[in-house]
């Protein structure tokens, strides 16, 4: 029989509000232990929640972004478990009446558009942190209630890479709100993965097993492949599949039973008694409707469109919304009409700039003047396209202008056929052997010499117009 | 002079004409504690009987209440935190717990002017009772008769005012626990409408119920003390962003054309027949000051019990969760995260405290929320458009306080049932969120207060005040005191 | 309704609480006759009826992002059972 997967995402984002989410002290992250909490967020007897404006706002952005329906009647309800980086054991969460519902997200599949449901999206009071030390934990609870969006996706992805691109893409859209900075190592964006298998083609879905401990896209769909083959072959061997939470274990690449945690999850919710009820009403949709900036899809047609790009050169530019932006910056300013160039250099030197120093494209100190400049430079001929990368790493260091660079490392390009002709005859004399290639058919060969010429110009010889000169030279004689 | 007899006006008055000091109300206090409080109990802590020095010196007054309560001391109940001073619900879970924070009302007192007296007053843990017997530092005695339980959950704060020992007192009305004790104590206690007093600071029962409100020698000094806690708080998401009238202006007015609704149900089989006797002559004597009376029915009443018992306990268990050893309070050390749980709840709670978190998990837990919770929250409903509908036709409810006189210590404690019943009038006004007040309105045989219950539109204390007032000064049941 | 010892443990466990033996007992005798008492709510006629969360009758209430202070750590950990640089301790937390 053949399996398909079944798999729904349960994405939890950290809202980028200044202050928690039922009190007023700060989000700042790796704060000292314990010093950015009061009485409420301590769930201290006698402290009251009262709703942070924002925390709502953010959370119907990202709804209408996801092309939700904002609940016009929305309320808080408790949910109860004990564990000790949950202060009141009492989560202040939403059970029946999320903020938003019945959305989707368009992503990309083998060049295709698959839709993926958005069954909710609901906001919650984040915990505290422990550290294991010993027979000992340590309890921090700077990050008890943060706001936290909880985004569950319908079971509509079916396979590992899928997932991979739903989060990518979910990431990315929330990025652009500019409500969180979906940073997975801040935890400040958490995935838990349900996944079950069933047979192509039938609807009922299988007995699932939850996936915690997700600390990377790519742990989620490294995590969901093994557990995708972990459930085939219990199928296969005629085997139970037990519905628990497993643990993804990064160093030994498998998932592990978490049993401790299966009691019963009988959570208790009922309506926050502190929290009277929210009323949404349209022209306040209406309002945050009109905040949410263009998102990646839109702009990359857009990109598309207005700077001829290609789809792939477009959807890399359109990754985060910074990177857009810096972008279009430099797309504008370009100024020919053929914006290709300016894309081979963001998508190439300029990215692995931005790479190998660890930084983020938008991070790389190079404005679109001296962006234009070095094309410039190297469309005129005036330096080799090796040098280019040259200025471009001094520029990074230095800050200098791309003429000063050149000027200073010499590093204009030597077109002149006379200048060139004593390191042509150089190369040709100590290289007789390649030379014989050449005349005997190998084509290719020239290009060694032609290397050979570059070597000794120190990169700053015209290699077309070499190239032209020794074919020249090596077919006339 | 025995100034801790005085009220609080009376004692404004006196400062005002520099007749007496703060200095001298606060010795007289502490020279009455000293003969009184081995036998009554109100206090708990209390270090060789005596009152604290005061805890401060109030800070600048401000705001609209500046001074409307100057140099007049005033005790908490121990369920209301105050900074750095033990607020622990009578309760051993909570040990030693000093909270680094005031409540609201605190500071509003602070405020006001009032000395906030260095001193909890004893209640049934987390406010779970309705005799002060389930608290863990034993019964508070009740002022009229020392073999009897001063009612409850807030028994300590009534009998501090009751036996002099204090001009003010506040404590908290889940399902009557301010009316029930200050009916049991002869004493003057409002539960004002949900919302009209900051719950922030008050250690939670059950939050949709739950409501800080005055104790007072008389009605006047229950309007000042109303007025200087009332009001809108930023903190409290439940608090009601209404203006706070000058309640003293609703005293002294008649209270002619005042359409008063008795609700029948409330005169049926279960009532002590002197309390019916003496209620009833109260209704009387409403008329006679020209107040109309006509018989109403509450046709849900039967059920405020249950429904009442679902939702507080539910509520509770939920409130209740955070007491774990983790933070503060109790902790009984364990190797394994859950065994130091089970523990610390285990021997931190009482017997009513566990009975209650396991009656309302048990209304929450899977297959039985919509049986239990959710149909007593539709219930709820019910009750409350029966005091809606009313209001539309009438001014105010009155009724007895409470079926019977103060019982006997002990009397009740093996049959929590039982001792459910005994607030079977003043359940209500907490379901549908309504103000009540219990005025005293006179004595069994046996010297034993009985109080009247006037219950009002939310938001129109000023009517039960009026009321209340209006009754007082015809009937001045107020003037008798215990002999002590 | 009847109520088992089999539910009231697993209540109790729910709600953390140890219970010796006798309480058990105790508390199964009791929780059955409050039961037995608050059924009577079957009677209620419930029809169409919502359900009352909210007696106040508020909605929207919020508050500004703005910062408030937080506590000092002294204050914050001064009532803590068992507390070592700046954080509460527990019992190892096995997963």
């Amino acid at each position: 029989m053949e399996y398909e997967p079944v798999i729904g995402l349960e994405v939890h984002v950290q809202l980028e509000t200044r202050t928690k989410v039922f009190c007023g002290c700060l989000t700042d992250f790796g704060a000292e232990p314990n010093t950015q909490v009061c009485p409420v967020c301590l769930g201290f007897p006698g402290s009251l929640p009262v709703l942070n404006k924002t925390a709502l706002e953010y959370s119907i952005k990202v709804g209408l972004a996801l092309n939700c329906a904002i609940q016009g009647f929305t309320k808080f309800d408790r949910k109860h478990y004990y564990y000790p980086d949950l202060p009141k054991n009492i989560q202040i969460s939403q059970y029946d009446l999320p903020i938003a519902k019945d959305g989707y997200l368009d992503i990309g599949v083998n060049g295709q558009t698959k839709r993926i449901g958005i069954r909710r999206a609901h906001l919650e009071e984040d915990a505290g942190k422990l550290i294991h030390r010993g027979n000992a934990s340590l309890v921090d609870y700077n990050r008890t209630g943060q706001p936290l969006l909880e985004i569950v996706s319908e079971p509509d992805i079916s396979a590992p890479e899928e997932a991979y691109e739903y989060l990518t893409d979910l990431k990315s859209v929330v990025e652009y709100l500019d409500v969180s900075d979906c940073d997975m190592e801040k935890g400040s964006l958490r995935c838990d993965a349900n996944i079950s298998v069933r047979p192509r083609g039938t609807k009922e879905l299988g007995t699932k097993s939850e996936i915690k401990n997700l600390n990377s896209f790519k742990a989620v769909r490294d995590a969901l492949q093994y557990e995708i083959n972990r459930h085939l072959e219990l199928k296969a061997a005629g085997e139970q599949i037990v519905q628990e939470t497993r643990l993804w274990d990064e160093k030994e690449t498998k998932t592990l039973s978490m049993r401790s945690k299966e009691e019963a999850k009988d959570y208790r919710y009922f309506p926050e008694p502190d929290l009277p009820p929210f009323t949404i009403d349209k022209s306040r949709i209406g309002e945050i409707r009109k905040t949410i900036p263009e998102l990646p899809k839109e702009k990359m047609r857009r990109f598309m469109k207005d700077y001829g790009l290609t789809l792939y050169d477009a959807r890399l530019l359109v990754i985060s919304k910074n990177t857009s932006l810096y972008a279009e910056e430099r797309l504008k300013a370009f100024p020919s009409k053929d914006k290709k160039p300016v894309a081979n250099w963001l998508i190439g030197p300029m990215a692995q700039e931005a790479n190998s120093r660890n930084k983020e494209l938008a991070d790389i100190p190079v404005s679109p003047a001296a962006l234009n400049e070095i094309i410039g430079l190297v469309e005129s001929g005036q330096i080799s396209n090796l040098a280019a990368k040259t200025v471009l790493t001094e520029m990074i260091d230095s800050g200098k202008n791309a003429g000063t660079i050149v000027r200073e490392k010499n590093l204009v390009q030597i077109s002149d056929e006379s200048a060139l002709a004593t390191e042509m005859e150089a190369v040709i004399k100590e290289n007789p052997k390649v030379v014989g290639d050449f005349k005997a058919g190998k084509e290719n060969s020239i290009m060694f010499l032609v290397g050979q010429v570059m070597k000794r110009t120190k990169g700053k010889a015209n290699p077309k117009i070499v190239r032209d000169m020794l074919k020249r030279r090596l077919t006339d004689a | 002079m025995d100034l801790h007899r005085l009220t609080a006006h009376e004692l404004s008055d006196r400062l005002k004409k520099k007749e007496a000091t703060p200095e001298d109300i606060f010795s007289s206090l502490q020279k009455r504690l000293a003969e009184t409080e081995g036998k009554v109990k109100a206090f708990v802590r209390l270090a060789d009987g005596r009152l604290g020095q005061i805890r401060r010196t109030p800070p600048q007054l401000h705001g609209r209440n500046a001074g409307l309560l100057s140099g007049i001391p005033v005790c908490i109940k121990d369920n209301i935190c105050t900074e750095g001073l033990a607020t622990e619900c009578c309760s051993r879970i909570l040990a030693g717990f000093k909270p680094p924070y005031d409540a609201t009302v605190i500071r509003r007192l602070h405020e006001a002017g009032a000395l906030v007296l260095d001193a909890k007053t004893n209640m049934d843990e987390f406010a779970f009772g309705s005799s002060t017997e389930n608290s863990c530092f034993g019964p508070t005695h009740n002022p009229w008769d020392l073999d009897r339980v001063p009612g409850g959950s807030s028994g300590g704060s009534a009998a501090a005012v009751a036996a002099d020992e204090t001009i003010l007192a506040v404590g908290s009305d889940t399902g009557g626990s301010i009316r029930q004790p200050a009916s049991f104590c002869g004493v003057v206690g409002m539960k004002p409408t949900y919302g009209r007093v900051s719950r922030y600071g008050l250690i939670a029962f059950a939050s949709s119920l739950d409501q800080i409100g005055p104790f007072a020698k008389d009605v006047h000094d229950c309007a000042l003390l109303l007025e200087a806690i009332a009001g809108h708080d930023p903190m409290d998401s439940t608090s009601a962003d209404i203006p706070v009238p000058d309640y003293t202006k609703s005293l002294g007015k008649d209270i002619k054309n005042i359409r008063i609704g008795i609700p029948r149900e409330y005169f049926v089989e279960g009532m002590d027949p002197e309390v019916k006797t003496i209620v009833t002559e109260a209704i009387e004597k409403l008329k006679s000051l020209g107040a109309s009376t006509h018989e109403v029915t509450l046709a849900h009443t039967q059920y405020a019990v249950p429904v009442y018992y679902i939702v507080a306990t539910a509520e509770a268990s939920s409130n209740l969760a955070r007491f774990d050893g983790v933070q503060y309070g109790l902790r009984v050390k364990a190797s394994r995260m859950i065994d130091m749980y089970k523990r610390t709840r285990g021997e931190g709670f009482g017997a009513e405290a566990k009975r209650r978190i396991l009656l309302g998990t048990f209304a929450l837990s899977h297959g039985y929320y919509d049986a239990y919770y959710l149909r007593a929250l539709k219930v709820r409903t019910l009750i409350k458009n029966d005091f809606d509908k009313i209001f539309k036709q009438f001014d105010c409810i009155v009724t007895p306080t409470s079926p019977t006189p103060a019982f006997t210590i002990g009397e009740r404690a093996q049959d929590p049932l039982q001792m459910y019943l005994s607030d079977i009038y003043t359940i209500s006004a907490n379901l549908a969120g309504i103000p009540g007040i219990s005025v005293p309105c006179g004595f069994t045989k046996k010297k034993l207060p009985v109080g009247l219950q006037i219950l009002g539109k939310p938001f129109d204390e000023e009517t039960l005040i009026r009321t209340a007032h209006a009754y007082e000064q015809k009937t001045r049941w107020n003037k008798t005191r215990p002999s002590l | 309704m009847a109520l088992s010892k089999e539910t009231v443990r697993y209540v109790a466990d729910l709600s953390r609480i140890e219970l010796r033996p006798e309480e058990l007992e105790e508390l199964s005798r009791q929780l059955e006759a409050i039961l037995e008492f608050i059924d009577q709510l079957d009677k209620a006629d419930i029809a169409g009826v919502e359900p009352t969360s909210h007696v106040a009758g508020l909605a929207n209430v919020m508050r500004d992002d703005v910062p408030v202070s937080s506590l000092p750590v002294e204050k914050t950990l001064a009532n803590a059972p068992h507390k070592e640089g700046g954080y509460f301790v527990v019992p190892k937390v096995i997963e």
